[in-house]
C-alpha cells in the first residue's frame, strides 16, 4: 500500500495537551508534511502548554516561543537572520491559535503579510481562548457558550472570515484544512511548503473540554464541520483563484454537527435554523467564487 | 575619518560598523533619521543586512527577537512612545538572553503631544534587564554601540543606547569615524552558543515552573552583574584601539570636589562647564557624568562622592510621588555607606533648557543650605 502521510514522527508522545485535542493532530501531521528542516515559533496558545515544561520539549525541531501578539513579526525575523546567513532551505512556521491569530496577533499578521515575508503562518482553531479556560475569542461562531459569553448571552458575534481578510493581503496561498481529513491536510502543507511568499494555513481543531464534547469525537466533529459546510476545505491562490478541495454534494444539516457539543445545547429551533441559513449563504458564496454554480 | 555629524547619524554608523545583520524598526521623532540612513546603506549595499520595515515597534523588537535567537547581530532604534510600546517585548528578549542592541532618543511621553527631550520613556524601562548607557556627545554614541554589541554577547543581556532628543540627536558635531578594519579586530562577528538551529533542535521560552524560573531569574542578575567588569574591560580596549576610553562613570574634577553634581546625558557636557567656570570663581565643584545605569556603578560612585561634602543630582525625569530616578539611585548607592546630603533636583522635563544658569542656580541652592530643605527641588518652574 502507498503511504501518503510521512512516517516520520516529529513531535514524541508525553505532551500535556487534553485527551481528544485536535491541535496536536494539526501539529503531528504539519511535521510530518515539513520534515525535520524546520523551525517553529509560537505565541502564547495551548501549544505554550502542550509542548512541555522547561527543560522538556515533544517537538523534535527548533522552536521559540514567543509574546502572544507577535507571531507574524517573529517568524519574519527569524527568517531573515536564516537569509542574511545563506540559509534559504530551513521552512519557517509561525504557529498561532485563534486568539493569537484572529485578535491579539491580527496587526502583525497583517505586516508580515503585506510584506509578503516568506514564510508559513498556521492558525489551529478551536475556536476560542481554551488555554486560559474557554473565553470567546474572533473565532467563536455564533450561538456558542464560552466562559465570557454565558448561555444568557450566547456569542452573537459571527466569526471573522480570516480566509478573506488574508487573501485580501494578496498573498500567494491561503487555505483550510481539517484534522478530520490528514491526506489533504498534509498535501495543502506540502504544497505551502514550495510556494515562495507569505502562506496562511488554517486548520480546523476541536477542543473536547471547549466544545464539552467528548474526546473520542473530535475526529468525527472535524469530520462534521466539513460535512455540513460549517467549515469548508478550500484553497485560495494569489487572492483570486478559489478551488473547494472536498465538494459536498449532499451537505448534512447543521444540527448533526451541533447535537454533539455542549457549548450548542441551550440554542432553540429558531437559532438553529438562523445558523442554518447563514451556512447555505456562505457555501453558495464559496461556491460562486470557486466557479463551481 | 573625521566627519561632521548628527547623533541620529551617530547610531547608523555605529550599527554600519558593527556590520548589524538585521535591521527592524518604526518612524518615530526624533528617531527617524537613524533608520533612514541604515536603510539606504542596506540599499546601496554599503550594509550587508536585511532591513524590514515592520508596521509597529512591538512588531520591530519581535522580529529581532526571532532574528537573533536564529544567530544574526540585530539592532533597532526607537523613542518614548515607540519604546514604550515595546516594553513587553524588552522583558521578552532580556528574558531570551539575547544581545540585541537598541537605539533610544529620550523624548518626554505624551499627553500633552512633545517630542523634546525627556527621560522617562527609558527610565521607566529600567527593570527590563536591559543594559542602559546614557551618552553625552555624537562620538560618545557611536563609540557605545560597537562596544555595547561587545558586551551584550558576552554577557547575554541586550543594550539599550540613549540619547537627548535635539540637544543631541539633531545637532551635529565633529565626529571620528573609525576604520572598519579596526572595529572587526574589536567585534568579531556574533557566534551565540545556543541558537535555532534545525541540526541541533532545542525549544527556547517554553513554559516553566517554579522549580526552575527562580534560578533564571538568577542567572540573568549574575549576567548583569558581571556586566560590570565586562562594561569597564570592553570600555578598556576600545581605549586602547581608538583612543577613546570609557568607564560606567566619568568623573570631572572631582578628587577634591566639595560639591559633586550627578550628571547624564547631555547635561553632563553643560554641567563640565558650569564646573570650569565656578572653578574660576573659587568654588570645590566637579561633576560626574552618570554613563551607564544599569547596572548601576555602586562601587565607583560612592569611590568618587565619599570625600565630597555634598551632592546634587540633576534628573530629567521623575517618578511621580517619590523623586527624580538618578537621585533615587545615588540614595540608595550611599545608605549605609555614608551620610553625605543628597540634594536631589527635577530640571528640563519635555525639553526644557537645562543651561548654564539652570545648573549655576542648583549649586547655590546646594552650597547655601546645609540639608537639603525639599525632598526635591523643580528648577525654574513658571509660578
Amino acid at each position: 500500500m502507498r503511504l501518503s502521510i510521512p512516517e516520520q514522527e516529529l513531535m514524541t508522545p508525553g505532551h500535556l495537551a487534553c485527551q481528544g485535542c485536535g491541535a496536536t493532530l494539526a501539529m503531528r501531521y504539519t511535521l510530518k508534511a515539513l520534515g525535520n528542516d524546520t523551525i517553529l515559533t509560537f505565541p502564547a496558545c495551548c501549544w505554550s502548554v502542550i509542548d512541555g515544561p522547561f527543560p522538556y520539549t515533544s517537538l523534535k525541531v527548533p522552536l521559540l516561543h514567543m509574546a502572544f501578539e507577535a507571531t507574524g513579526a517573529t517568524a519574519s525575523g527569524i527568517k531573515a537572520a536564516l537569509e542574511i546567513k545563506g540559509n534559504t532551505e530551513t521552512t519557517v512556521v509561525g504557529w498561532a491559535g485563534d486568539g493569537g491569530t484572529f485578535d491579539i496577533g491580527l496587526q502583525a499578521l497583517s505586516g508580515a503579510a503585506e510584506r509578503n515575508e516568506d514564510f508559513i503562518y498556521i492558525c489551529y482553531d478551536n475556536e476560542a481562548y481554551m488555554n486560559t479556560g474557554i473565553q470567546r475569542s474572533g473565532a467563536t461562531p455564533w450561538g456558542a457558550w464560552t466562559a465570557t459569553t454565558p448561555v444568557e448571552n450566547f456569542n452573537s458575534i459571527f466569526k471573522k472570515n480570516i480566509e478573506e481578510i488574508l487573501a485580501a493581503h494578496r498573498i500567494p496561498y491561503v487555505a483550510t484544512a481539517s484534522v478530520a481529513y490528514p491526506e489533504d491536510l498534509v498535501k495543502k502543507i506540502k504544497k505551502a511548503k514550495g510556494i515562495k511568499g507569505f502562506r496562511f494555513i488554517h486548520i480546523f481543531a476541536p477542543c473536547p473540554p471547549g466544545w464539552k464534547t467528548r474526546s473520542e469525537d473530535t475526529v468525527k466533529l472535524a469530520r462534521l464541520a466539513v460535512q455540513t459546510t460549517v467549515f469548508p476545505l478550500y484553497e485560495i491562490e494569489n487572492s483570486e483563484k478559489y478551488t473547494i478541495n472536498i465538494v459536498i454534494k449532499k451537505r448534512k444539516p447543521v444540527n448533526e454537527y451541533l447535537e454533539l457539543q455542549g457549548r450548542f445545547k441551550h440554542l432553540k429551533e429558531e437559532h438553529i435554523n438562523f445558523i442554518q441559513e447563514n451556512i447555505d449563504k456562505n457555501w453558495e458564496k464559496l461556491l460562486k467564487k470557486a466557479g463551481l454554480i | 575619518m573625521r566627519k561632521v555629524i548628527m547623533g541620529n547619524h551617530s547610531l547608523s554608523y555605529g550599527a554600519l560598523l558593527s556590520r548589524v545583520q538585521v535591521i527592524s524598526a518604526y518612524p518615530i521623532t526624533p528617531q527617524t533619521q537613524v533608520v533612514e540612513l541604515l536603510s539606504e546603506m542596506c540599499a546601496s549595499g554599503e550594509l550587508k543586512a536585511k532591513f524590514i520595515n515592520v508596521e509597529s515597534e512591538h512588531s520591530a523588537m519581535a522580529a529581532l527577537i526571532g532574528a537573533s535567537a536564529a544567530g544574526a547581530r540585530t539592532f533597532s532604534a526607537t523613542s518614548a512612545h515607540g519604546l514604550t510600546l515595546m516594553h513587553e517585548l524588552l522583558h521578552w528578549a532580556a528574558g531570551a538572553r539575547l544581545p540585541i542592541v537598541l537605539g533610544n532618543i529620550n523624548r518626554a511621553m505624551a499627553p500633552g503631544w512633545t517630542i523634546w527631550a525627556d527621560q522617562t520613556d527609558s527610565l521607566s524601562q529600567r527593570d527590563t534587564g536591559w543594559i542602559q548607557f546614557y551618552c553625552s556627545s555624537n562620538q560618545e554614541v557611536l563609540d557605545t554601540i560597537i562596544q555595547a554589541f561587545k558586551i551584550s554577547e558576552k554577557v547575554l543581556l541586550p543594550s539599550m543606547i540613549v540619547l537627548d532628543a535635539f540637544f543631541l540627536s539633531h545637532t551635529y558635531e565633529p565626529v571620528d569615524i573609525p576604520d572598519q578594519v579596526v572595529v572587526d579586530e574589536y567585534l568579531p562577528p556574533y557566534k551565540p552558543k545556543y541558537v535555532l538551529d534545525t541540526k541541533d533542535p532545542h525549544t527556547f521560552g517554553g513554559i516553566t515552573s517554579p522549580e526552575y524560573y527562580y534560578e533564571i531569574r538568577y542567572k540573568m542578575e549574575m549576567g548583569m552583574r558581571e556586566s560590570v567588569e565586562v562594561i569597564k574591560q570592553a570600555g578598556k580596549e576600545y581605549g586602547e584601539l581608538f583612543g577613546r576610553e570609557y568607564g560606567l562613570i566619568e568623573d570631572y574634577r572631582c578628587e577634591d570636589a566639595e560639591i559633586i553634581f550627578i550628571t547624564s546625558g547631555t547635561a553632563a557636557s553643560t554641567a563640565k562647564v558650569v564646573v570650569d567656570e565656578l572653578r574660576e570663581e573659587g568654588k570645590k565643584v566637579g561633576n560626574l557624568k552618570i554613563r551607564v545605569f544599569r547596572p548601576f556603578p555602586f562601587k565607583e560612585l560612592r569611590r568618587i562622592i565619599e570625600h565630597a561634602k555634598k551632592v546634587a543630582v540633576i534628573d530629567r525625569n521623575i517618578s511621580f510621588g517619590h523623586h527624580g530616578i538618578f537621585a533615587q539611585e545615588v540614595k540608595s548607592a550611599l545608605y549605609n555607606h555614608s551620610n553625605i546630603p543628597v540634594f536631589g533636583f527635577v530640571a528640563g522635563l519635555g525639553g526644557r533648557d537645562i543651561n548654564p544658569q539652570t545648573i549655576k542656580e542648583i549649586y547655590h541652592i546646594t552650597e547655601s543650605n546645609e540639608y537639603p530643605s525639599e525632598k526635591v527641588f523643580w528648577i525654574g518652574v513658571k509660578k
